[in-house]
């Protein structure tokens, strides 16, 4: 068929016209192409350049090397060593089931962490490695590094972790370190994203905790490139971190040691102090237990044992738990009395065994009474009316203000977790905490150190150290950071009347050498040694006037828990004092029988820096004490790292 | 036979037609097809396997068969263009029956050698036949009621067979350019305002029907469309692809990150960075200049098109080198508006540039059809 010529020219007009319609349309759309470009490339280009470097980059963290913490000596009480895990890669693997069963017959694999790792696997991404097994020996780690070509994908690595070698004897001290909980987290407002590592460690109780900081360091950081799967291609570069500053404690390892095995299993607890600069030679409180299973992971079993001991292993009660400081209070009743001028040292009260006070009684714990007591005679032979005398006519708030001098009722901030404040009680006081008008009674109470008053084992070293020299000792358990010595005031002095101070460490002196002292038996004979002391017996259980009237029931015929604490604090030498000494023993009965003793053993181990020779006891006690230094050696031979690791 | 008319005397002949080949044409579509295998090598991260050597392999064969179908006389073709469209449509009702499954969806026959996906096939051959249907309805038909049905029964039959493998972007580039050639050819305004309108209210319904037993596209169809509206709703999921997209592009900046140094596309964050999304890589290596660059020689070779269709007088040739040019235009297109985030991704490549056996030479047996009508153009 032919076209007319006028058809094909309507034709090609008409294809014309639209084509060049629709070549603009599509000129158009090119366009609009084009700006959208020209908006994603040139005026959003920073932003989308970001999100890029965000999308590929990635910050890893580097895990600082935490600091070590040593003795006054330099001895390791807290440090790193290598632990050892093995680490598989599924990707490199191939036949998971095949590698792990070969694994499993050169290496003895824990059941729950293997299943655990095997539903990490499946779930994370092939190329990300998986821990199989931790805390691994160094001969597996041997067995698995030489089957090597077995084993692909398998992979040993070694990271660091915390140990402490002296295991319960600095448990109180130190503390230890555990892994990262949500309630650490949220104890920061902004928390260092090194908390976020999994595995990371840090301090949960004492040192550990207190000076977690300093001894954490500061991360360092890795910048690698991710693809989309999150493979790391290759590290862009690095920043290394600090590690965490090493610390010094003024404890010495030694003395630390045999105060712990002296107390055994002794719910009781002791703290040496240097007189002069507060240095804390022994702050042990028993019994203790093993840091280094908390930082593996406790197990329950473990735990429930540790929590549910009625003799509290987990509580640090020399800085934590406070007692009624019960006889070793006398002698702040004694310097108040004396500082207001109400009673000189050389007039004498007369004990009959009891007081009325406010139409009640109050006993002596002597019943038959002292008869005429002064100064030196009351606190040696710990007569109670004598100071329930003092009291009366210096009043509860000169007594409290003595006491604060001396530094009870400060919680002093050395280092150790819940640090108790004490109690120093007053008018003020319980009109405040107890609603309740303060009554005479309550006077008569404190001034032997009962009702109200508690006192922690720091605070009554403290108090010694303080009564020893005069000055404002202040305890220090934390040396030095990182080489650096933090500065310390010398103790100012206390402005008390040296002379009234005089009689007191002469009425201690009595205690512990006077035929009538309280802590007689426990004198010691060497002659530049010597100590002063006093002895305390506090009550747990109000006695009834019934029990009275029946004969007090003696202390060995009650369950242990009701039983009187014992107590006692001591300076020495009596001379040229150089440490001060507080032993409290929980439930222990008499302060003469249960805790002077431990006070004297510690005191002669400290100023000798080793077992004191024997005639430095009393001969007929030597014996006795030459067997306790033989089981002694023997345990601290058990305990000591050094011979443990040679073993 | 309209052209023996008046043409052949003047048509060139034997190797002399090589002569009048539209040679700035095949230079463009070799850029284009150049720019493709840089980017193929850049992003199989500096190697010419396992996408640039049969991508190569490809173009050579493709410009092989764009000689061959060009030295054919247009007229040949003309009378092939029933034909075509009835194999391809034969193709895929095959497909649906015998084809193989590729992401969720029926799209290739395993020919052994190469992967057949008879809807490419079927974009050229729908071309062909509607301009061979334009240039034997006599004019004054063109908007005749009934002669708009035909071509419309012609547009919808593949555009059904194709929506059930489903293959929602060769579906809307069918219907597109069926539409676009009946424009083209002249059928009248108001057709178009109607379907148009139409069209509204059918998406309207589309949307409406989501959610219930009629439910008119697949569940991740409408995700799509979702993501596409708020990529942020959804940014690891199905939004990911468009928001890393997005970054890619955009981190190029004004010159780009360097050959070879887009760390979208090399780390992986580039979905389907071989093939869709392509033209991202390029953005993020060569940045604006080398995106706009590529716009323009789109942009070329559809003036070069229509510069073409309007010298030559027949209508035949005429409206198939337009409708050729506008399926190309409608690849680019759709390609680029989806990894710019202007449109719903919906699985269309960029012509030349992307990996891919069916379209690259089903476009260059396209171009090769130009050609000839180009070559054997009446003068």
């Amino acid at each position: 068929m032919r076209r007319a010529p006028k058809d094909t020219a309507e034709s090609i007009r008409k294809i014309s016209r639209r084509g060049l319609i629709l070549c603009g349309v599509q000129l158009a759309f090119a366009g609009a192409l084009g700006l959208r470009m020209q908006h994603l490339q040139v005026d959003q280009a920073d932003e989308f350049r970001l999100l890029a470097e965000e999308n590929r980059i990635n910050i890893r963290l580097i895990p600082p090397t935490r600091g070590q913490i040593f003795d006054r000596n330099g001895t390791i009480l807290a440090g790193n060593e290598p632990s050892y895990r093995i680490t598989m890669v599924k990707e490199d693997a191939g036949n998971v089931d095949d590698v792990i069963a070969r694994l499993s017959s050169l290496v003895e694999l824990d059941e729950d962490e293997l299943n655990r790792a095997l539903t990490e696997m499946d779930r994370s991404a092939p190329f990300l490695p998986v821990t199989v097994a931790e805390r691994v020996t160094w001969d597996d780690i041997s067995r698995v590094a030489v089957n090597a070509p077995a084993l692909p994908g398998v992979t040993p690595e070694v990271g660091l972790s915390r140990v402490y070698p002296r295991r319960g004897d600095f448990a109180h001290v130190v503390g230890y370190v555990g892994p990262v909980s949500e309630r650490d987290l949220a104890r920061y407002e902004t928390p260092d994203p090194v908390l976020r590592i999994p595995r990371f460690q840090i301090g949960k109780v004492g040192i550990e905790a207190r000076h977690e900081e300093v001894l954490r360091g500061r991360a360092g950081a890795k910048r690698v490139e991710v693809n989309a799967v999150g493979r790391v291609m290759r590290e862009l570069d690095r920043r290394e971190g600090t590690p965490g500053a090493d610390m010094q404690l003024t404890v010495d390892s030694k003395l630390q040691s045999y105060i712990q095995a002296r107390l055994g299993e002794e719910s009781a607890s002791v703290v040496v102090m240097d007189v002069q600069n507060g240095d804390l030679l022994g702050i042990a409180s028993s019994p203790s237990y093993d840091p280094n299973k908390f930082v593996r992971g406790i197990s329950v079993a473990d735990f429930g044992e540790l929590r549910d001991n009625d003799h509290r292993p987990l509580a640090s009660k020399t800085v934590q738990d406070a007692y009624p400081p019960g006889s070793t209070f006398k002698m702040v009743t004694a310097l108040a009395a004396m500082d207001a001028g109400v009673v000189a040292p050389d007039e004498t009260v007369w004990c009959p065994g009891h007081m009325e006070v406010g139409g009640r009684r109050f006993h002596c714990w002597k019943r038959a009474g002292h008869g005429h007591m002064n100064l030196e005679q009351s606190l040696r032979e710990s007569c109670d009316v004598y100071y329930y005398d003092l009291a009366l006519k210096v009043g509860i708030e000169r007594i409290a203000e003595t006491a604060r001098r001396l530094g009870l009722g400060h919680a002093f901030s050395i280092g150790m977790s819940a640090v108790t404040e004490g109690l120093v009680p007053n008018k003020d006081w319980k009109e405040r905490e107890r609603g309740a008008g303060w009554v005479i009674g309550d006077t008569v109470n404190a001034s032997i150190g009962q009702g109200f008053v508690l006192s922690s084992p720091l605070q009554l070293a403290v108090m010694t150290a303080r009564l020893a020299t005069g000055k404002e000792v202040a305890p220090r358990l934390v040396r030095r950071i990182g080489g650096v010595e933090p500065t310390t005031e010398a103790g100012q002095d206390l402005g008390f009347n040296e002379n009234h101070l005089r009689q007191i460490r002469r009425a201690m002196y009595a205690v512990s050498n006077n035929r009538r002292g309280t802590a007689y038996g426990s004198r010691i004979i060497e002659e530049a040694y010597r100590m002063a002391g006093k002895t305390g017996t506090s009550q747990v259980r109000n006695i009834t006037a019934a029990e009275r009237a029946r004969g007090v029931t003696r202390n060995e015929d009650l369950p242990w828990n009701r039983r009187d604490h014992a107590l006692f604090v001591n300076f020495a030498p009596f001379e040229a004092p150089r440490i001060a000494v507080s032993v409290v023993v929980e439930h222990g009965g008499g302060g003469s029988a249960a805790a002077a003793p431990i006070a004297r053993d510690v005191t002669l181990q400290a100023l000798y820096g080793e077992d004191p020779p024997l005639n430095a006891y009393p001969s007929k006690d030597r014996e006795r004490i030459r067997s306790q230094q033989e089981r002694l050696q023997q345990v601290l031979r058990e305990n000591d790292p050094d011979t443990r690791s040679r073993a | 036979m309209s052209y023996l008319e008046y043409t052949v005397k003047t048509v060139p002949s034997g190797w002399r037609k090589m002569l009048f080949i539209n040679w700035p044409l095949v230079i463009l579509l070799t850029a284009i097809a150049g720019v493709g295998l840089l980017m193929l090598y850049s992003v199989a991260g500096g190697s010419m396997t396992p996408w640039a050597e049969p991508q190569m392999k490809r173009y050579a064969l493709g410009l092989t068969v764009m000689f061959i179908v060009a030295m054919v006389p247009i007229w040949f073709w003309r009378n092939m263009s029933v034909l075509a469209y009835l194999v391809a449509l034969a193709l895929l009702v095959a497909v649906e029956f015998f084809g193989a499954v590729g992401m969720g969806a029926q799209r290739w026959i395993d020919l052994g050698f190469m992967r057949l996906q008879p809807s490419e096939l079927m974009k050229i051959a729908m071309v062909m036949v509607l301009a061979a249907y334009y240039d034997w309805l006599p004019i004054k038909k063109t908007s005749h009621p009934f002669w708009v049905l035909v071509p419309v029964f012609i547009i919808l039959l593949p555009t059904f067979l194709v929506l059930t493998q489903p293959d929602l972007g060769t579906a809307i580039l069918l219907v597109a350019g069926g539409g676009l050639m009946m424009f083209l050819a002249g059928v009248h305004w108001a057709y178009f305002a109607t379907v148009i309108a139409i069209g509204v209210g059918g998406i309207y319904t589309v949307f409406l029907s989501r959610g219930t037993e009629w439910q008119l596209l697949k569940d991740y169809q409408f995700r799509r469309i979702d993501t596409f509206l708020d990529p942020s709703s959804d940014p690891l999921g199905a939004g990911y692809h468009i928001t890393q997209a997005k970054i890619a592009m955009g981190s190029g900046g004004w010159t780009g990150r360097g050959f070879m140094q887009g760390t979208q596309s090399r780390l992986n964050f580039l979905p389907e960075k071989h093939t869709d999304f392509i033209f991202n890589t390029l953005a993020e290596e060569f940045g604006f200049i080398g995106g706009i660059s590529l716009l323009i020689l789109y942009v070329l070779i559809l003036v070069f098109c229509i510069v073409s269709a309007l010298q030559n007088r027949d209508r035949y040739s005429s409206l198939l080198i337009l409708g050729i040019g506008v399926t190309f235009f409608l690849f680019f297109a759709v390609n680029m508006s989806m990894v710019m985030g202007l449109a719903p991704v919906v699985g269309v490549p960029l012509p030349l540039v992307s990996y891919g056996g069916s379209a690259m030479l089903v476009l260059m047996l396209a171009f090769g059809l130009v050609q000839s009508a180009h070559i054997h153009r009446p003068r």
